[in-house]
């Protein structure tokens, strides 16, 4: 653990070395991050709910989805970035290193310019719980953590199955974009908007829906179902396949060498 | 230890043919071929040892290195380093080797060369004691003490690789790999990497496998050289070994007063015209004193030199002989 | 031309080697413009009364986009040409007997282009087929496809011109990289890439239509779907002409006043 944190010094120092560029690039990620969010207010101006939801319920999954996305960007970015450690060769560096191989990549780049992104999250996430009518109890507390929580789980698991397919095509990557890009713009409704059938796959396949659907109907009182609360916990699990196949995609690597 | 015993390597390789209709073609079909990077290589290296491992571009010498530092699993055959097959225990294995590779940095860009320093050896796990005493040492062979506080990027080359090598020391290994360590430096940095490379063998007994393509690299540091080329080992032999099979060869430039060279059955006039010549003699048929005598009997010589093969021009000839 | 016309052909073809990638990209772009579509159609079924255009030219309007994705996508920034200028190793190419802005902006062209000429019909075809009102229709009319064409030529090449003005920032400064994050957000917001522009509020919308990114895709959409048409349409081209006019002025302008200073300096 205390490695972990003697790299994250190293990027940070090596971060704060363009203080500039560093600057700008958060506030370039924030710009971007907030023009969805004004495109959403826009839409709303026109009409006040969508599908049943409000406004500042919807706000409630876009920060959720934000949060989560920008967290896993920043401490995961070694998976987003992975394509590059092989060609670049410093993937080879990582397996000439006495430890182990997942933690090497993880620590290996994290993108703290996502500040940024990170910051407007927590504002839209407060403004949307003053103008929410939630009944706050302890559970209901809790389950927004877990849906942060959750949402980075899923999200890694996105980003490690984006980087396991990169040992088996770097040109292809392009379509995990729907995965990875594509959860974090879509998953700013409540994923139920896109209609049923998409709700299932947003269940059970790309599991978005755990952290950010079925806890938010039990957050805003539209479900009375307490396990509701506890669907992100699964989403962690969704590591777990991703997981083995990377281990798959390192073996086909060093099998191959590329 | 390190041993290999007939290991085999074939990859496939996805053809890309140029031109228009070929590139539409390939938006739906794939065509594939096989290149066999190693076939039955077998090699033993004793602890200790200092190995020139030379052959031309896309020979297998990294496919080699790869496997034996672990990142590449071999389709077939054996290979075992300290008593373990590196593809299988490879975080027991890679603690005790040490990789350079001249073309790619394992330095962090912007950070003092320290922090990065600091950081293997945490990765390493190497005591605080060894860690200084490693450091102090390497400081001073490499001659590192003014440059250990700045970022890598704003080193030149020469010092970059001199930092390289210490990084990949910290941890004190048994064995080092080098790929091509003195790739694009000026020639006091060439030497004193040389010097560095002699010195931690003699010292502290690391085997060192060295790969490339600078055969100066090789005279000045390896006895014993591996060649090879198509993916099998060539030749395994003394650099003397290799150097007498080819350095038969020598030239005489003439300088002399006359028409022109005598003509002579054991030797061969490359060049001759306006009172200079040059004859391939080959020392086997005829030695150089010889062939001298024989001329000056003909033509008065007002200068005469006499050049063998240098070992760049040993290796083409060995590449030529091989046909690789 | 000539040069440039066969640099468009090695982009073209080193595009079709990596058919993975075309595929890739392909697929991508059909579910993303497919769960754009959703979306809006979440919103239309609350009242489609409320909104500015009917749902089939919206459904048109985002193939359209998704297909042309390469023409008008905001990040793309030759990083090239920002090392170059950073690196200093502009100044060789001041030696070759061509003009850098003219150079840079055929090149950025003809990048886009290739990539769009090998991803546009795919979409197109996949669009074509799909039920109304989720499919893409035909265009209004003969008259507004001619203008279509006209106003993409023309939109294409103001985002390429505007694209040249955040090259030229990195000449003025050394973290390019952010400049580029901030000129992709704001190109992709105002100029419709993120929602329709009759979709912004109506007490913004004049200033919207003010500015150079309403010029870029916006207008031969809009076209094509019928939105704009007649003398409006025809105000829309003009409109972009001028920015192009404008845009491609400054862009000469600033480089050539830029380069006059790296020579000045000596890189």
């Amino acid at each position: 653990m205390s490695l972990y944190f003697k790299y994250v010094g190293m990027l940070l120092k090596s971060q704060m070395q363009y203080k500039a560029s560093f600057f700008m690039t958060a506030v370039g990620q924030f710009l971007i991050s907030f023009t969805t969010f004004l495109s959403m207010v826009f839409m709303f101006s026109r009409f006040n709910a969508v599908r049943g939801f409000t406004f500042s319920e919807v706000l409630i999954c876009f920060s959720v989805v934000l949060m989560a996305f920008s967290l896993t960007e920043c401490f995961f970015r070694g998976f987003d970035v992975f394509p590059r450690l092989i060609k670049s060769g410093e993937l080879d560096r990582i397996l000439l290193r006495p430890r182990n191989e997942m933690f090497q990549v993880l620590a290996s780049d994290m993108d703290f310019s996502r500040i940024g992104r990170l910051l407007q999250a927590v504002v839209m996430l407060i403004y949307a719980f003053i103008t929410c009518d939630i009944n706050w109890t302890g559970l209901k507390i809790i389950t927004v953590s877990l849906m942060i929580l959750g949402g980075v789980g899923v999200f890694t698991g996105l980003f490690i199955l984006y980087a396991a397919f990169s040992f088996f095509t770097i040109e292809g990557l392009e379509f995990m974009n729907i995965f990875t890009d594509g959860s974090r713009e879509f998953g700013k409704y409540p994923v139920s908007v896109y209609g049923e059938g998409m709700l299932k796959f947003y269940t059970f396949v790309v599991p978005i829906a755990l952290f950010q659907y079925y806890p938010f109907l039990y957050l805003i009182g539209k479900s009375e179902n307490v396990w509701y609360a506890l669907l992100p916990l699964l989403g962690f699990a969704f590591i777990v396949p991703c997981y083995a196949f990377f281990r798959f995609g390192l073996r086909k690597y060093k099998s191959t060498g590329s | 230890m390190i041993e290999l015993k007939n290991v085999c390597k074939t990859f496939k390789v996805a053809k890309r043919n140029a031109g228009f209709g070929e590139a539409v073609k390939a938006l739906f079909k794939k065509e594939y071929s096989y290149v066999n990077a190693l076939q039955d290589v077998s090699f033993t290296v004793n602890d200790g040892e200092m190995v020139g491992y030379i052959g031309p571009n896309g020979a297998g010498k990294s496919s080699t290195v790869k496997i034996m530092s672990g990142i590449l699993t071999p389709d077939s055959g054996e290979c075992i380093i300290n008593g373990r097959t590196p593809w299988k225990d490879r975080i027991e294995h890679v603690r005790d080797i040490g990789v350079v590779f001249g073309q790619r940095s394992q330095l962090w860009w912007d950070v003092p060369v320290i922090d990065s320093f600091e950081l293997i050896r945490d990765i390493y796990k190497v005591s605080k004691e060894d860690y200084k005493k490693s450091l102090s040492g390497l400081t001073e062979l490499l001659n590192l003490s003014e440059i250990l506080k700045t970022p890598a990027r704003q080193l030149s080359l020469g010092q970059r690789m001199r930092c390289e090598i210490a990084a990949s020391l910290l941890h004190n290994p048994k064995i080092l790999f080098l790929d091509e360590p003195t790739i694009g430096l000026d020639a006091s940095s060439k030497i004193a990497v040389r010097e560095f490379i002699k010195s931690i063998n003699k010292e502290n007994k690391t085997t060192v496998i060295l790969t490339t393509h600078d055969m100066q690299d090789i005279e000045a540091l390896t006895d014993r050289i591996l060649l090879i080329g198509k993916g099998r080992i060539l030749l395994d032999g003394t650099l003397d070994e290799l150097k007498n099979r080819h350095s038969s060869l020598k030239t005489l430039t003439v300088d002399y007063l006359g028409d022109k060279l005598p003509e002579c059955e054991s030797y061969k006039i490359l060049k001759d015209g306006n009172g200079r010549g040059e004859v391939l003699i080959d020392t086997r048929i005829i030695t150089a004193s010889k062939a001298i005598s024989f001329i000056s009997e003909q033509v008065e010589i007002k200068d005469i030199s006499v050049t063998g093969e240098t070992i760049d021009e040993t290796v083409v000839s060995l590449y030529k002989e091989f046909a690789i | 031309m000539k040069k440039y016309l066969s640099f468009f052909k090695i982009r073209f073809i080193a595009g079709l080697q990596y058919r993975a990638a075309a595929w890739a990209g392909i697929s991508t772009q059909f579910a993303w413009g497919g769960m754009n579509i959703l979306m809006f159609r979440a919103f239309y079924e609350e009242g489609s009364n409320l909104f500015p255009m009917p749902f089939d030219s919206l459904s048109t309007y985002i193939w359209l986009q998704q297909a042309f994705l390469a023409l008008f996508m905001a990040w793309f920034f030759d990083t090239e040409i920002f090392d170059s200028i950073v690196s200093g190793s502009i100044a060789y190419e001041l030696c070759r007997p061509i003009d850098i802005y003219n150079m840079w902006f055929t090149k950025n062209t003809a990048v886009r282009l290739a990539k769009a000429a090998l991803r546009c019909l795919p979409i197109l075809v996949f669009a074509a087929v799909l039920p109304s009102p989720y499919g893409m229709s035909l265009p209004v009319s003969i008259g507004a496809f001619a203008l279509f064409l006209l106003s993409m030529f023309l939109g294409f090449m103001v985002i390429v011109a505007f694209s040249m003005l955040v090259h030229a920032t990195a000449f003025f400064t050394i973290s390019p990289k952010g400049i580029r994050v901030l000129a992709t957000s704001v190109i992709e917001f105002f100029s419709g890439g993120l929602i329709p522009i009759p979709f912004f509020p109506q007490s913004i919308q004049p200033f919207i239509y003010a500015l150079p990114f309403a010029s870029m895709q916006n207008t031969s959409f809009l076209i094509y779907t019928g939105y704009l048409s007649g003398v409006e349409a025809l105000k829309g081209i003009c409109l972009q002409a001028v920015w192009l006019f404008a845009l491609w002025c400054a862009g000469k302008l600033i480089f050539r006043y830029a380069l006059k200073r790296v020579v000045v300096q000596g890189g």
